[in-house]
């Protein structure tokens, strides 16, 4: 399932049009993931505020977005160009890979409710693809 | 026995009396023939399904996206008893139409993008929870008659 020309060039047209909102559906997916699916707030039990709009739920939001801005300009090399961030997931953080999934469905639901014209069909598979590449980019260095 | 929350009861009434079965059904079947087109081996008799183009204006997933909403439909107004609702669509999916069930929540992701897209700022965190729960609800007592 890896991605074809077509697919890169269905992210990247996808991407000119939500980039500049890439802080707003950062804060939004995670705070939404938190609370859609509440066994990944295990991840974050040092945190005072889990709720949707929390200062560190924003804040992280933001971050994990910057990480799949990286992973954008790194769009024909994702196995090995997210090797830093796959050691942080893996040997720091150690979270379950089946979470990035998760995490995926919740950028998508965001990104379908801010640009429902943007997100077709055509845009889904593509981006659906996109995001399992970079989870799989982040699951190299776990074992 | 599933313990709904006020909100959640009156928010997944509220869901399903804002969306248009019309047009979720048949976009979130669509969606999920697109993104995930390994869920086209349910589909053989269906005909041309060669594309995106192809699926999303062919009759018969559109037919069969209006008869899923119908079927969302009861669980809505049988909420306290989904399992049992379901006990015959859970048999027919399991030995008749021999459903892989991991494929149940493909179709729930894609109806989760879909409603969201309808409702854009409507479908906050919260409705979003509200529906997902909803979602797994459904998803595991379709599974039940599986053995």
């Amino acid at each position: 399932m890896s991605l074809t020309e077509k697919d890169k060039a269905a992210v990247k047209a996808l991407w000119a049009k939500i980039s500049k909102s890439v802080d707003a559906i950062g804060a939004e997916a995670l705070g939404r993931m938190l609370l859609v699916y509440p066994q990944t707030k295990t991840y974050f039990s040092h945190w005072p505020d889990l709720t949707p709009g929390s200062a560190p739920v924003v804040s992280h939001g933001k971050q994990i977005m910057g990480g799949v801005t990286e992973a954008m300009s790194k769009i024909d090399n994702l196995r090995g160009g997210l090797l830093e961030l796959s050691e942080l997931h893996a040997f720091k953080l150690r979270v379950d890979p089946s979470n990035f999934k998760i995490l995926a469905q919740t950028i998508m639901v965001v990104v379908a409710a801010m640009f429902p014209n943007d997100f077709t069909p055509e845009a889904h598979v593509a981006f659906d693809k996109f995001l399992a590449a970079v989870a799989l980019g982040l699951s190299e260095r776990y074992r | 026995m599933v313990a709904w929350t006020d909100f959640e009861r009156a928010t997944i009434k509220d869901i399903f009396s804002k969306i248009d079965y019309e047009v979720v059904g048949p976009a979130a079947i669509s969606r999920c023939l697109i993104v995930y087109p390994w869920t086209q081996r349910y589909f053989a008799g269906f005909g041309n399904l060669y594309n995106a183009a192809a699926i999303t204006s062919n009759p018969k997933v559109a037919a069969h996206g209006k008869v899923v909403m119908q079927g969302l439909e009861k669980a809505v107004k049988n909420m306290d008893n989904i399992k049992a609702t379901f006990t015959e669509l859970s048999t027919l999916h399991s030995e008749k139409l021999q459903v892989d069930p991991d494929n149940f929540m493909l179709l729930g992701d894609c109806l989760a993008i879909v409603v969201a897209s309808q409702l854009g700022k409507d479908f906050s965190p919260e409705v979003h929870a509200a529906f997902q729960k909803f979602l797994a609800v459904v998803v595991s007592s379709l599974r039940r008659q599986y053995y």
